[in-house]
Protein backbone atom coordinates (compact mmCIF):
# COMPACT_ATOMS: atom_id res chain seq x y z
CA UNK A 1 0.00 0.00 0.00
CA UNK A 2 2.60 2.43 0.84
CA UNK A 3 4.93 1.74 -1.99
CA UNK A 4 1.94 2.40 -4.81
CA UNK A 5 1.46 5.76 -2.94
CA UNK A 6 4.67 6.72 -3.17
CA UNK A 7 4.87 5.90 -6.72
CA UNK A 8 1.76 7.50 -7.22
CA UNK A 9 3.34 10.70 -5.12
CA UNK A 10 6.50 10.10 -7.73
CA UNK A 11 4.40 10.45 -10.69
CA UNK A 12 2.56 13.44 -9.64
CA UNK A 13 5.48 15.48 -8.73
CA UNK A 14 7.17 14.17 -12.50
CA UNK A 15 3.84 15.99 -14.26
CA UNK A 16 4.21 19.08 -12.13
CA UNK A 17 3.30 22.33 -13.96
CA UNK A 18 6.53 23.83 -15.09
CA UNK A 19 6.33 27.36 -14.22
CA UNK A 20 9.79 28.52 -15.69
CA UNK A 21 6.99 28.75 -19.18
CA UNK A 22 7.11 32.28 -20.69
CA UNK A 23 3.25 32.09 -20.38
CA UNK A 24 3.59 32.59 -16.21
CA UNK A 25 5.24 35.85 -16.75
CA UNK A 26 3.68 39.10 -15.44
CA UNK A 27 3.79 42.42 -16.63
CA UNK A 28 6.35 45.11 -14.52
CA UNK A 29 2.51 47.08 -13.99
CA UNK A 30 0.77 43.66 -12.26
CA UNK A 31 3.74 42.87 -9.91
CA UNK A 32 4.27 46.32 -8.69
CA UNK A 33 0.45 45.87 -7.79
CA UNK A 34 1.16 42.64 -6.22
CA UNK A 35 3.32 43.69 -4.83
CA UNK A 36 1.90 46.86 -3.23
CA UNK A 37 -1.24 44.29 -2.26
CA UNK A 38 0.89 41.80 -0.69
CA UNK A 39 3.01 44.07 1.91
CA UNK A 40 -0.39 46.08 2.59
CA UNK A 41 -2.07 42.14 3.21
CA UNK A 42 1.14 41.46 5.82
CA UNK A 43 0.79 45.15 7.61
CA UNK A 44 -3.07 44.17 7.39
CA UNK A 45 -2.90 40.99 9.69
CA UNK A 46 -0.70 41.98 12.07
CA UNK A 47 -2.18 45.27 12.44
CA UNK A 48 -5.32 43.24 13.50
CA UNK A 49 -3.31 40.59 15.71
CA UNK A 50 -2.11 43.91 17.44
CA UNK A 51 -5.14 44.85 18.12
CA UNK A 52 -6.26 40.99 18.89
CA UNK A 53 -2.97 40.43 21.54
CA UNK A 54 -4.14 44.04 23.17
CA UNK A 55 -7.63 42.90 24.04
CA UNK A 56 -6.49 39.77 24.68
CA UNK A 57 -4.01 40.64 27.75
CA UNK A 58 -6.24 43.51 28.64
CA UNK A 59 -8.97 40.04 28.64
CA UNK A 60 -6.81 38.38 31.04
CA UNK A 61 -5.29 40.65 33.04
CA UNK A 62 -9.34 41.88 34.17
CA UNK A 63 -9.93 38.32 34.68
CA UNK A 64 -6.85 37.13 36.65
CA UNK A 65 -6.96 40.30 38.51
CA UNK A 66 -10.25 39.83 39.92
CA UNK A 67 -9.75 35.88 40.67
CA UNK A 68 -6.84 36.86 42.36
CA UNK A 69 -8.92 39.56 44.60
CA UNK A 70 -11.40 37.07 45.46
CA UNK A 71 -9.06 34.57 46.52
CA UNK A 72 -6.76 36.46 48.60
CA UNK A 73 -7.19 36.34 52.33
CA UNK A 74 -8.09 39.66 53.92
CA UNK A 75 -6.07 39.69 56.99
CA UNK A 76 -2.98 37.90 55.20
CA UNK A 77 -1.60 41.32 53.20
CA UNK A 78 -0.89 43.80 56.53
CA UNK A 79 1.22 40.67 58.58
CA UNK A 80 3.25 40.19 56.04
CA UNK A 81 4.31 43.99 55.63
CA UNK A 82 6.53 44.83 58.79
CA UNK A 83 8.68 41.65 57.98
CA UNK A 84 9.72 42.92 54.26
CA UNK A 85 10.86 46.27 55.78
CA UNK A 86 13.22 45.30 58.41
CA UNK A 87 16.83 45.38 57.59
CA UNK A 88 19.76 44.95 59.99
CA UNK A 89 21.50 47.51 62.02
CA UNK A 90 23.93 49.42 60.67
CA UNK A 91 26.38 50.84 62.98
CA UNK A 92 26.96 54.97 63.12
CA UNK A 93 29.08 56.05 60.81
CA UNK A 94 29.50 53.37 58.31
CA UNK A 95 28.82 53.80 54.85
CA UNK A 96 26.51 51.36 53.16
CA UNK A 97 26.35 50.98 49.15
CA UNK A 98 23.78 48.98 47.25
CA UNK A 99 24.34 45.70 46.64
CA UNK A 100 21.98 43.28 44.68
CA UNK A 101 21.84 40.76 47.05
CA UNK A 102 21.14 42.98 50.25
CA UNK A 103 23.32 45.45 51.16
CA UNK A 104 27.59 45.47 51.48
CA UNK A 105 28.84 47.14 54.64
CA UNK A 106 31.75 48.95 53.88
CA UNK A 107 35.10 50.00 56.30
CA UNK A 108 37.33 52.50 55.30
CA UNK A 109 36.60 52.09 51.62
CA UNK A 110 34.68 54.50 49.53
CA UNK A 111 31.90 52.95 46.98
CA UNK A 112 33.96 53.22 43.62
CA UNK A 113 36.74 51.49 45.32
CA UNK A 114 33.96 48.38 46.69
CA UNK A 115 32.55 47.80 42.91
CA UNK A 116 35.85 47.55 41.73
CA UNK A 117 36.73 44.75 44.68
CA UNK A 118 33.41 43.35 43.80
CA UNK A 119 33.74 43.15 40.48
CA UNK A 120 37.10 41.59 40.43
CA UNK A 121 35.49 39.04 42.75
CA UNK A 122 33.30 38.24 40.45
CA UNK A 123 35.33 37.54 37.12
CA UNK A 124 37.81 35.84 39.31
CA UNK A 125 35.33 33.39 40.37
CA UNK A 126 33.96 33.71 37.01
CA UNK A 127 30.33 33.98 38.37
CA UNK A 128 27.38 36.84 37.23
CA UNK A 129 27.75 39.53 39.92
CA UNK A 130 24.23 38.99 41.07
CA UNK A 131 24.89 35.41 42.40
CA UNK A 132 27.27 36.97 44.86
CA UNK A 133 26.47 38.55 48.07
CA UNK A 134 29.00 40.43 50.01
CA UNK A 135 28.71 41.08 53.21
CA UNK A 136 31.55 43.34 54.07
CA UNK A 137 34.39 44.71 52.46
CA UNK A 138 37.07 46.25 54.95
CA UNK A 139 40.14 48.42 54.46
CA UNK A 140 42.79 46.46 56.02
CA UNK A 141 45.95 49.12 57.09
CA UNK A 142 48.31 46.23 58.78
CA UNK B 1 38.12 -11.92 -21.37
CA UNK B 2 41.38 -10.49 -20.72
CA UNK B 3 42.45 -9.04 -17.03
CA UNK B 4 43.03 -5.93 -19.08
CA UNK B 5 39.97 -5.98 -20.76
CA UNK B 6 38.63 -6.33 -17.62
CA UNK B 7 40.52 -3.59 -15.65
CA UNK B 8 39.21 -1.40 -19.00
CA UNK B 9 35.57 -2.74 -18.33
CA UNK B 10 36.03 -1.72 -14.42
CA UNK B 11 37.28 1.77 -15.52
CA UNK B 12 34.22 2.51 -17.83
CA UNK B 13 32.21 1.83 -15.63
CA UNK B 14 33.37 3.73 -12.55
CA UNK B 15 32.48 7.05 -11.71
CA UNK B 16 36.10 8.81 -12.97
CA UNK B 17 35.10 8.04 -15.97
CA UNK B 18 31.68 8.89 -16.03
CA UNK B 19 31.64 12.18 -14.53
CA UNK B 20 30.62 15.66 -16.62
CA UNK B 21 32.34 19.26 -16.00
CA UNK B 22 29.48 19.87 -14.14
CA UNK B 23 29.02 17.34 -11.96
CA UNK B 24 32.73 18.07 -10.74
CA UNK B 25 31.79 22.09 -10.13
CA UNK B 26 29.16 20.57 -8.33
CA UNK B 27 31.56 18.06 -5.93
CA UNK B 28 33.46 21.50 -6.10
CA UNK B 29 30.80 23.57 -4.78
CA UNK B 30 29.86 20.91 -1.82
CA UNK B 31 33.38 20.34 -0.63
CA UNK B 32 32.98 24.22 -0.56
CA UNK B 33 29.66 24.46 1.38
CA UNK B 34 31.24 21.91 3.73
CA UNK B 35 33.78 23.74 4.64
CA UNK B 36 31.93 26.51 5.32
CA UNK B 37 29.73 25.17 7.10
CA UNK B 38 32.37 22.43 9.58
CA UNK B 39 35.10 24.51 10.04
CA UNK B 40 33.37 28.41 9.64
CA UNK B 41 30.08 27.57 11.01
CA UNK B 42 27.76 28.66 8.43
CA UNK B 43 24.41 26.92 9.92
CA UNK B 44 26.29 24.24 10.20
CA UNK B 45 23.19 22.03 11.13
CA UNK B 46 21.84 22.64 7.53
CA UNK B 47 24.70 23.62 5.90
CA UNK B 48 25.83 20.19 6.39
CA UNK B 49 23.41 18.37 5.24
CA UNK B 50 22.39 20.31 2.26
CA UNK B 51 26.57 20.08 1.32
CA UNK B 52 26.10 16.36 1.45
CA UNK B 53 23.27 15.88 -0.60
CA UNK B 54 24.78 17.97 -3.41
CA UNK B 55 27.84 15.48 -2.65
CA UNK B 56 25.43 12.28 -3.27
CA UNK B 57 23.30 14.13 -6.06
CA UNK B 58 26.80 14.49 -8.12
CA UNK B 59 28.16 11.68 -7.90
CA UNK B 60 27.66 9.72 -11.31
CA UNK B 61 26.31 5.97 -11.92
CA UNK B 62 25.00 5.55 -8.21
CA UNK B 63 21.68 5.38 -8.90
CA UNK B 64 20.55 7.27 -5.70
CA UNK B 65 18.43 10.33 -8.24
CA UNK B 66 16.95 10.34 -11.49
CA UNK B 67 16.90 13.41 -13.20
CA UNK B 68 13.11 14.16 -12.33
CA UNK B 69 12.91 12.43 -9.63
CA UNK B 70 10.50 9.69 -10.28
CA UNK B 71 13.13 6.76 -9.92
CA UNK B 72 13.62 4.11 -7.18
CA UNK B 73 16.70 5.67 -5.83
CA UNK B 74 17.30 6.94 -2.18
CA UNK B 75 17.28 10.34 -2.86
CA UNK B 76 14.36 9.91 -4.97
CA UNK B 77 12.03 8.65 -2.26
CA UNK B 78 13.64 11.41 0.37
CA UNK B 79 12.85 14.20 -2.32
CA UNK B 80 9.20 12.78 -1.85
CA UNK B 81 8.96 14.36 1.55
CA UNK B 82 10.04 18.04 0.55
CA UNK B 83 6.87 19.47 0.38
CA UNK B 84 5.92 19.03 4.15
CA UNK B 85 9.25 18.87 5.49
CA UNK B 86 9.20 22.65 5.95
CA UNK B 87 5.80 22.12 8.14
CA UNK B 88 7.23 19.62 9.87
CA UNK B 89 10.09 22.15 10.93
CA UNK B 90 7.96 24.82 11.76
CA UNK B 91 6.67 22.77 14.28
CA UNK B 92 9.56 22.60 16.24
CA UNK B 93 10.49 26.30 16.24
CA UNK B 94 6.85 27.22 17.08
CA UNK B 95 7.91 24.40 20.07
CA UNK B 96 11.30 26.46 20.80
CA UNK B 97 9.95 30.12 19.90
CA UNK B 98 8.98 32.34 23.26
CA UNK B 99 6.02 34.93 21.48
CA UNK B 100 6.61 36.67 25.40
CA UNK B 101 8.59 39.62 24.13
CA UNK B 102 5.92 40.18 21.01
CA UNK B 103 2.69 39.84 23.63
CA UNK B 104 4.69 42.42 26.12
CA UNK B 105 5.22 45.07 23.08
CA UNK B 106 2.16 44.34 19.92
CA UNK B 107 3.95 46.97 18.25
CA UNK B 108 6.87 45.18 17.95
CA UNK B 109 4.19 43.46 14.96
CA UNK B 110 4.35 46.26 12.57
CA UNK B 111 8.51 46.05 12.80
CA UNK B 112 8.10 42.32 11.79
CA UNK B 113 5.62 43.37 8.71
CA UNK B 114 8.06 46.54 7.20
CA UNK B 115 10.87 43.62 7.12
CA UNK B 116 9.10 41.69 4.93
CA UNK B 117 10.00 44.90 2.69
CA UNK B 118 12.77 42.92 0.78
CA UNK B 119 10.63 40.27 -0.44
CA UNK B 120 8.72 42.58 -2.39
CA UNK B 121 11.32 44.58 -3.74
CA UNK B 122 13.25 41.26 -4.85
CA UNK B 123 10.17 40.11 -6.46
CA UNK B 124 9.84 43.08 -8.58
CA UNK B 125 13.36 42.75 -9.60
CA UNK B 126 13.15 39.08 -10.82
CA UNK B 127 9.92 40.50 -12.60
CA UNK B 128 12.31 42.74 -14.46
CA UNK B 129 15.07 40.35 -14.95
CA UNK B 130 12.42 38.55 -16.92
CA UNK B 131 11.74 35.48 -14.28
CA UNK B 132 7.59 34.35 -14.43
CA UNK B 133 5.58 35.44 -11.59
CA UNK B 134 5.82 32.12 -10.05
CA UNK B 135 9.86 32.34 -9.93
CA UNK B 136 9.47 35.51 -8.90
CA UNK B 137 7.23 34.96 -5.89
CA UNK B 138 9.67 32.03 -4.83
CA UNK B 139 13.19 34.36 -5.30
CA UNK B 140 11.36 37.03 -3.30
CA UNK B 141 10.66 35.15 -0.28
CA UNK B 142 14.08 34.63 0.69
CA UNK B 143 13.97 38.24 2.15
CA UNK B 144 11.62 37.14 4.63
CA UNK B 145 14.87 35.15 6.14
CA UNK B 146 13.22 32.45 6.73
CA UNK B 147 14.37 29.01 4.95
CA UNK B 148 11.26 27.05 5.83
CA UNK B 149 8.89 29.05 4.10
CA UNK B 150 11.22 29.80 1.78
CA UNK B 151 11.51 26.09 0.42
CA UNK B 152 7.81 25.44 1.47
CA UNK B 153 6.29 28.22 -1.22
CA UNK B 154 9.37 27.33 -3.68
CA UNK B 155 8.48 23.70 -3.63
CA UNK B 156 4.54 24.96 -4.61
CA UNK B 157 5.63 27.57 -7.15
CA UNK B 158 8.92 27.01 -8.81
CA UNK B 159 10.26 23.31 -7.84
CA UNK B 160 12.95 24.04 -10.58
CA UNK B 161 14.93 26.83 -8.34
CA UNK B 162 14.93 24.86 -5.35
CA UNK B 163 18.21 24.71 -4.80
CA UNK B 164 19.39 27.98 -5.68
CA UNK B 165 16.84 29.90 -3.47
CA UNK B 166 17.52 27.03 -0.72
CA UNK B 167 21.34 27.63 -0.40
CA UNK B 168 20.98 31.25 -0.98
CA UNK B 169 18.63 31.48 1.69
CA UNK B 170 20.37 29.95 4.30
CA UNK B 171 23.98 31.13 3.27
CA UNK B 172 22.30 34.69 3.62
CA UNK B 173 20.64 33.16 6.90
CA UNK B 174 24.30 32.88 8.22
CA UNK B 175 25.76 35.45 6.96
CA UNK B 176 23.11 37.87 8.85
CA UNK B 177 25.86 39.17 11.49
CA UNK B 178 28.08 40.10 8.44
CA UNK B 179 24.50 41.44 5.70
CA UNK B 180 23.29 43.42 8.91
CA UNK B 181 25.30 45.80 11.02
CA UNK B 182 26.74 47.90 8.40
CA UNK B 183 23.23 49.00 7.17
CA UNK B 184 22.48 49.23 11.14
CA UNK B 185 24.95 51.55 11.45
CA UNK B 186 24.21 53.66 7.88
CA UNK B 187 20.59 53.78 8.69
CA UNK B 188 20.61 54.92 12.45
CA UNK B 189 22.28 57.42 14.32
CA UNK B 190 24.90 56.72 17.49
CA UNK B 191 22.32 58.93 19.57
CA UNK B 192 19.41 55.89 18.12
CA UNK B 193 21.60 53.02 19.04
CA UNK B 194 21.98 54.02 22.23
CA UNK B 195 19.17 54.49 23.16
CA UNK B 196 17.57 52.37 26.31
CA UNK B 197 14.14 50.47 26.28
CA UNK B 198 11.83 50.02 28.98
CA UNK B 199 11.24 46.69 31.06
CA UNK B 200 8.88 44.58 29.17
CA UNK B 201 6.19 43.40 31.15
CA UNK B 202 5.31 39.73 31.97
CA UNK B 203 2.89 38.06 30.05
CA UNK B 204 0.94 35.84 31.89
CA UNK B 205 0.21 31.73 31.18
CA UNK B 206 -3.37 32.52 29.35
CA UNK B 207 -2.13 34.92 27.09
CA UNK B 208 0.64 32.39 25.75
CA UNK B 209 -1.47 29.49 25.76
CA UNK B 210 -4.31 31.30 23.72
CA UNK B 211 -2.19 33.39 21.27
CA UNK B 212 -1.15 30.32 19.43
CA UNK B 213 -4.87 28.78 18.80
CA UNK B 214 -6.56 32.19 17.92
CA UNK B 215 -3.93 33.28 15.27
CA UNK B 216 -4.40 30.22 13.59
CA UNK B 217 -7.78 30.74 13.84
CA UNK B 218 -7.65 33.80 12.72
CA UNK B 219 -4.86 33.99 9.78
CA UNK B 220 -5.57 30.03 8.22
CA UNK B 221 -9.57 31.76 7.98
CA UNK B 222 -8.12 34.54 6.09
CA UNK B 223 -5.79 33.26 4.09
CA UNK B 224 -6.06 29.44 4.30
CA UNK B 225 -3.09 28.74 1.83
CA UNK B 226 -0.94 30.16 4.68
CA UNK B 227 -2.29 26.85 7.22
CA UNK B 228 -0.32 24.22 7.02
CA UNK B 229 3.18 26.74 7.87
CA UNK B 230 1.14 28.79 10.55
CA UNK B 231 -0.81 25.85 11.56
CA UNK B 232 2.31 24.08 12.28
CA UNK B 233 4.19 26.74 14.11
CA UNK B 234 1.21 27.39 16.42
CA UNK B 235 0.94 23.86 17.13
CA UNK B 236 4.61 23.82 18.33
CA UNK B 237 3.98 26.64 20.46
CA UNK B 238 0.91 25.52 22.02
CA UNK B 239 2.71 22.42 23.11
CA UNK B 240 5.21 24.28 24.82
CA UNK B 241 3.20 26.99 26.29
CA UNK B 242 0.09 24.42 27.80
CA UNK B 243 2.52 23.15 30.06
CA UNK B 244 0.48 19.51 29.83
CA UNK B 245 1.87 18.23 26.57
CA UNK B 246 5.53 18.74 27.80
CA UNK B 247 7.01 15.50 26.13
CA UNK B 248 5.35 16.51 23.26
CA UNK B 249 7.28 19.72 23.02
CA UNK B 250 10.53 18.32 23.39
CA UNK B 251 9.94 15.98 20.69
CA UNK B 252 9.32 18.75 18.44
CA UNK B 253 12.10 20.74 19.40
CA UNK B 254 15.06 17.85 19.24
CA UNK B 255 14.13 14.20 18.44
CA UNK B 256 11.67 15.60 15.19
CA UNK B 257 13.36 18.73 14.34
CA UNK B 258 16.53 17.12 14.78
CA UNK B 259 15.51 13.83 12.15
CA UNK B 260 13.52 16.24 9.77
CA UNK B 261 16.85 18.74 9.50
CA UNK B 262 18.40 15.96 8.64
CA UNK B 263 16.05 14.81 5.76
CA UNK B 264 15.26 18.67 4.89
CA UNK B 265 19.01 19.58 3.94
CA UNK B 266 19.98 16.31 1.96
CA UNK B 267 16.77 16.54 -0.15
CA UNK B 268 17.52 20.51 -0.59
CA UNK B 269 21.15 19.08 -1.64
CA UNK B 270 19.77 16.87 -3.81
CA UNK B 271 18.15 18.97 -5.88
CA UNK B 272 21.14 20.79 -6.84
CA UNK B 273 22.03 18.70 -9.54
CA UNK B 274 24.61 20.35 -11.95
CA UNK B 275 22.92 20.45 -15.03
CA UNK B 276 20.07 22.72 -14.07
CA UNK B 277 22.02 24.03 -10.90
CA UNK B 278 24.79 25.76 -12.93
CA UNK B 279 23.24 28.64 -14.46
CA UNK B 280 22.93 32.31 -15.15
CA UNK B 281 19.45 31.86 -13.26
CA UNK B 282 21.27 30.56 -10.42
CA UNK B 283 23.31 33.88 -10.17
CA UNK B 284 20.64 36.02 -10.62
CA UNK B 285 18.52 34.38 -7.80
CA UNK B 286 21.28 34.65 -5.61
CA UNK B 287 22.18 38.40 -6.14
CA UNK B 288 18.58 38.87 -5.78
CA UNK B 289 18.38 37.11 -2.30
CA UNK B 290 21.05 39.58 -1.33
CA UNK B 291 19.30 42.45 -2.46
CA UNK B 292 15.97 40.75 -0.98
CA UNK B 293 18.07 40.15 2.90
CA UNK B 294 19.66 44.10 2.27
CA UNK B 295 16.07 45.45 1.54
CA UNK B 296 14.17 43.55 4.12
CA UNK B 297 16.88 44.51 6.96
CA UNK B 298 16.39 48.22 5.75
CA UNK B 299 12.23 48.38 6.07
CA UNK B 300 12.47 47.04 9.65
CA UNK B 301 15.38 49.78 10.04
CA UNK B 302 13.14 52.73 8.75
CA UNK B 303 10.06 51.63 10.43
CA UNK B 304 12.18 51.33 13.40
CA UNK B 305 13.31 54.90 12.68
CA UNK B 306 9.73 56.40 12.76
CA UNK B 307 8.21 54.11 15.47
CA UNK B 308 11.51 56.09 17.72
CA UNK B 309 10.35 59.75 16.35
CA UNK B 310 6.60 58.82 17.07
CA UNK B 311 7.24 57.55 20.98
CA UNK B 312 9.57 60.43 21.19
CA UNK B 313 12.95 57.89 21.62
CA UNK B 314 11.67 55.40 23.77
CA UNK B 315 12.25 52.91 20.67
CA UNK B 316 15.83 51.86 19.75
CA UNK B 317 15.21 51.62 15.64
CA UNK B 318 18.33 48.57 15.79
CA UNK B 319 15.34 46.19 16.88
CA UNK B 320 13.74 47.18 13.51
CA UNK B 321 16.50 44.77 11.93
CA UNK B 322 15.24 41.58 13.86
CA UNK B 323 12.23 41.98 12.33
CA UNK B 324 13.66 39.51 9.35
CA UNK B 325 12.81 36.35 11.07
CA UNK B 326 16.06 34.46 11.26
CA UNK B 327 15.20 33.46 14.65
CA UNK B 328 17.14 34.09 17.09
CA UNK B 329 20.45 35.15 15.17
CA UNK B 330 18.63 38.52 13.74
CA UNK B 331 18.02 39.24 17.71
CA UNK B 332 21.22 38.94 18.81
CA UNK B 333 22.93 41.31 16.24
CA UNK B 334 20.50 44.30 17.63
CA UNK B 335 22.34 43.59 20.97
CA UNK B 336 25.75 43.10 19.89
CA UNK B 337 25.34 46.16 17.75
CA UNK B 338 23.08 47.83 20.17
CA UNK B 339 26.18 47.21 23.27
CA UNK B 340 28.94 48.15 20.82
CA UNK B 341 27.87 52.63 21.52
CA UNK B 342 26.29 51.33 24.83
CA UNK B 343 27.66 48.94 26.67
CA UNK B 344 24.95 48.70 29.33
CA UNK B 345 22.52 48.27 26.36
CA UNK B 346 20.62 45.17 26.37
CA UNK B 347 18.41 45.11 23.45
CA UNK B 348 18.46 41.48 22.96
CA UNK B 349 14.59 40.81 24.75
CA UNK B 350 12.88 43.79 22.95
CA UNK B 351 14.92 42.50 19.48
CA UNK B 352 12.95 38.89 19.99
CA UNK B 353 9.59 40.78 19.92
CA UNK B 354 10.05 41.44 15.98
CA UNK B 355 11.81 38.98 14.99
CA UNK B 356 9.55 36.53 16.33
CA UNK B 357 6.93 38.56 14.52
CA UNK B 358 8.77 38.54 11.18
CA UNK B 359 8.43 34.64 11.43
CA UNK B 360 4.59 35.31 11.29
CA UNK B 361 4.97 38.01 8.60
CA UNK B 362 6.74 36.21 6.16
CA UNK B 363 4.16 33.18 6.35
CA UNK B 364 1.86 35.48 5.62
CA UNK B 365 3.57 37.26 2.67
CA UNK B 366 4.18 33.69 1.72
CA UNK B 367 0.36 32.69 1.82
CA UNK B 368 -0.56 35.56 -0.11
CA UNK B 369 1.92 34.72 -2.75
CA UNK B 370 0.91 31.26 -2.86
CA UNK B 371 -2.90 32.81 -2.57
CA UNK B 372 -2.34 34.74 -5.73
CA UNK B 373 0.16 32.91 -8.15
CA UNK B 374 -1.15 28.80 -6.54
CA UNK B 375 -3.98 28.61 -8.51
CA UNK B 376 -1.61 29.28 -11.85
CA UNK B 377 0.07 26.02 -11.21
CA UNK B 378 -3.29 24.45 -10.55
CA UNK B 379 -3.07 24.58 -6.78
Amino acid sequence: MFVPTLLQAAADVGGKVNTADPSFKISIGQALLYALIGFAIVFAVLLILNIFIRILSAVVRAVEGSTKKKEAPPAAAPAAAPAADSKPAIPAGMKVADGSLGDVKLYDVDDATAAMIMAIVADQLDAPLNELRFKSIKEVTK
Amino acid sequence: MSILESLYNLWMQSGFANITWQEAVMLLIALLLLYLGIFRKFEPLLMVPIAFGILLANLPLTGLLTPDHSGTGLLDFLTKGLPIFPCLIFLGVGAMTDFGPMLSNPNSLFLGAAAQFGVYVAFIGAVLLGFTGPEAASIGIIGGADGPTAIYLTGKLADHLMPAIAVAAYSYMALIPIIQPPLMKLFTTKKERQIKMEQLRVVSKTEKIIFPIIVTLFVSLLLPSVAPLLGCLMLGNLFKECGVTDRLSDTAQNALMNIVTIFLGLCVGAKAVGTTFLSLQTIYVIILGLFAFSFSTVGGLLLGKLMCILTKGKINPLIGSAGVSAVPMAARVSQTVGQKDNPSNFLLMHAMGPNVAGVIGSAVAAGFLLAVFGPMVGM
